[in-house]
């Protein structure tokens, strides 16, 4: 289907196709097999500019927006999904700088990022904080010129590896959620250290460790926004980079398919190519339906995103639970193709199950993009 | 340090077809790219540049299309790009074409290295490089493989044998062609590509480049094209079957038959 990209835009998905075909198809088992981060594939992507093309001119991006941003995830999620979140998970972590952050904020930070020259986390779950991210128990205590930070935040992509880290915390318990803020700490810093690498059932090729602060001396020029704006942050941001997880479910939904379509005009079965099978046949059509379908809704939302429409969180939850589910359906449906085969670690589709999974999780899950959908509706029903 | 990479727009197959009329290249319904050992060289000159500073020319002598070939290598990092293309040109072999080029960088002026390719992969005579040092009278190291160390004034690089490799000591300026073990061509950037988009490459006609008219084209290029063919291939071997006596004895008439 022609979505009417710019000329930019055809440019910068046709080049991150090119870097998922030719650098990382080939090592994608490798990565899923070793969970090592993928830093020759990071450095590829940092010299082709790819870590930039979201970021505004001024500080050295390409001036593009959040569909830019989507199209490079979703070429890199064909070939795999793991390696690109260590791309999406640094837009994550750039986006509250880039949202909310103070001009000086955006200068001292954007363009290390913007050349790929640091990667970024977004911090926030909690052992006993995840879908209920109002109830975080990190706190932020300001001293003179600085904050000092206590807490452990748990399952943070690109933790070990990033080197810049947004942080929601609590400035004061007794406001709950409007108590919360948000900090940026560049490794390195005094009190801030991870925990061991966790290991996962899929995105093996992306590093999740815990976040630990022991009080952890934050320069208060590091706060963004200011303080009590945290969770306004962490909300605005999610509705800015759902779209994001959403291309990475159909790039991974796009994967497969394509494997399950080549697979099945190869594998013979009662003397004919199993494609020739009308229950195959309408299987894939089912497949290649859902994952277009699943493209349109997530451009469009992204799209929408860029126009600077005042309020897109129904609509990028729309996309991300929409998508994702696709991701998991196409998935399945591709190691059903595959047969027995692809149930087998040799074989590639069963990594795009295993990868699928955690979109339905991670940035809300599938219920959370629920509830937050409803709201809207309801919410705007009244309005009316 | 300046240098100058010679590039050449070739046709995007192995499997090039020869006009049985005219003796020359089917080019026609066959997209071009850049001839894949320039590649190598085109990225060596971009590590060169990181490694030494200066700027990279890349040069190509070819019709007006071949402008596409040099955007891509400015995308890959060339600072500059030079297009000769002129009517006159037309029917160059591998002498008025290194003659040509020759001109061209002697008109770019100022350079301590050229790079080129071991070969085009059309052509494939891996002349031009030699011809352009010849007609500049400078030194000229092929096939080489890496470049161990590189001043102002030498360069020391390993060049590739059969058996291994050479490591030659050359003054500069000098030039190089380059085989695909020398580097691993890097993909091409977005602001490289844009800065491309948006580039004006020099474009050169012959009397730009003060060249002898008489020695460009068809008029200036001494092979004489006969004939080009695909040799005929050789057919699969005859396998003898039966045990080990009778087929000895078949092998010995077979053999005689042969007059071997
Ligand atoms: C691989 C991985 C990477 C991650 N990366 C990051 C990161 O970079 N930064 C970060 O901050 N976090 C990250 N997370 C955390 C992730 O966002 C949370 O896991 C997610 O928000 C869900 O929280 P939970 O795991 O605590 O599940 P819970 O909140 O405990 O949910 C358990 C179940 O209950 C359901 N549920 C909970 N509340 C409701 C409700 N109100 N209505 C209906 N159903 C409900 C959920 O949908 C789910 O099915 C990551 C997680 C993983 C697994
Ligand atoms: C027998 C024969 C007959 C031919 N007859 C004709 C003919 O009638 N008409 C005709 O048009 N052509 C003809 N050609 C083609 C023409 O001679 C060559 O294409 C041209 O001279 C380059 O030689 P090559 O392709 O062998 O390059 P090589 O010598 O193999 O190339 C080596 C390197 O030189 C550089 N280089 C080569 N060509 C250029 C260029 N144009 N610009 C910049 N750098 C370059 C590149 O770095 C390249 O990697 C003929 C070729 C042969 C072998």
């Amino acid at each position: 289907m022609d979505y009417l990209l710019t000329e930019q835009q055809a440019m910068i998905r046709d080049l991150a196709r090119k870097i998922a075909d030719e650098k990382i198809k080939p090592v994608a088992a490798h990565y899923d097999e070793t969970e090592e981060f993928a830093w020759p594939i990071m450095k590829i992507l940092a010299d082709s500019d790819l870590f930039g093309v979201y970021l505004p001119e001024q500080y050295g991006g390409l001036g593009g927006g959040i569909l830019d941003m989507c199209l490079v995830t979703e070429e890199l999620s064909r070939a795999c999904g793991g390696i690109a979140l260590g791309y999406a998970g640094t837009g994550l972590g750039t986006l509250p700088i880039l949202l909310y952050g103070s001009e000086e904020q955006k200068q001292r930070f954007l363009p290390a990022i913007a050349g790929g020259k640091k990667l970024a986390a977004f911090c926030i779950t909690e052992a006993e904080a995840g879908s209920d991210a109002g109830s975080i128990k990190t706190t932020a205590r300001k001293e003179g010129g600085k904050y000092i930070l206590n807490g452990t935040k748990q399952w943070i992509t690109n933790a070990g590896e990033a080197e810049i880290y947004t942080v929601i915390a609590s400035t004061d318990k007794s406001k709950g959620v409007r108590g919360a803020s948000a900090f940026i700490i560049e490794k390195g810093t005094k009190g801030l250290t991870f925990g061991k690498k966790e290991k996962k059932m899929g995105i093996r090729a992306s590093a999740t460790r815990e976040v630990i602060l022991t009080d952890c001396e934050v320069p208060a020029e590091n706060l963004i926004s200011r303080e009590g704006m945290g969770y306004i942050i962490a909300m605005k941001t999610f509705d800015s980079s759902r779209p994001g997880v959403a291309a990475q479910a159909v790039g991974i939904a796009q994967g497969a398919l394509d494997h399950a379509v080549e697979y099945s005009r190869t594998r013979i079965q009662f003397g004919q190519p199993i494609s020739s099978f009308q229950a195959i046949q309408h299987m894939l059509a089912d497949m290649g339906t859902q994952v277009e379908a699943a493209r349109a809704l997530v451009y469009a939302t992204a799209r929408m995103v860029d126009s600077g429409a005042r309020s897109v969180a129904k609509e990028s939850a729309m996309a991300k639970l929409f998508a994702s589910d696709v991701a998991m359906k196409v998935t399945t449906d591709a190691v059903q193709i595959f047969g027995g085969y692809g149930y087998m670690r040799e074989y590639p589709v069963e990594k795009y199950m295993r990868d699928a999974k955690i979109t339905q999780i991670y940035e809300g899950t599938s219920q959370i993009q629920r509830n937050i959908i409803a709201a809207n509706m309801i919410k705007e029903s009244i309005k009316k | 340090m300046n240098i100058i990479v010679c590039i050449k727009q070739v046709p995007n197959t192995t499997d090039v077809k020869i006009d049985p009329v005219t003796n020359t290249l089917i080019r026609e319904g066959v997209e071009s790219v850049i001839n894949p050992f320039d590649a190598y060289a085109i990225e060596e000159a971009v590590r060169l540049k990181e490694r030494c500073g200066g700027k990279v020319t890349v040069l190509t002598m070819g019709p007006p299309q071949a402008e596409n070939a040099l955007r891509e290598a400015l995308a890959l990092g060339c600072d500059e790009a030079v297009l000769v293309s002129d009517r006159k040109f037309a029917g160059s072999d591998t002498w008025a074409t290194s003659y040509t080029l020759a001109a061209a960088i002697r008109k770019i002026g100022d350079f301590d290295v050229i790079l080129c390719g071991k070969q085009a992969s059309d052509g494939d005579t891996a002349q031009v490089g030699p011809g352009i040092s010849a007609h500049l009278d400078i030194p000229q190291v092929t096939y080489v493989k890496k470049i161990e160390e590189i001043s102002g004034t030498v360069a020391k690089v390993e060049r590739m044998t059969e058996e291994g490799y050479d490591v030659v000591e050359t003054p500069l300026p000098c030039l190089f062609t380059v085989v695909k073990e020398i580097n691993t061509p890097r993909l091409p950037s977005l602001k490289g590509m844009m800065r491309a988009k948006s580039a004006k490459p020099l474009k050169w006609t012959a009397e730009d480049i003060e060249a002898d008219p008489a020695a460009l084209g068809l008029d200036g290029s001494p092979t004489r094209v006969i004939k080009i063919f695909t040799p005929e291939q050789r057919k699969g071997g005859e396998m003898l079957k039966g045990d080990t006596a009778d087929i000895s004895k078949e092998l010995v008439e077979l053999l005689k038959d042969l007059v071997i």
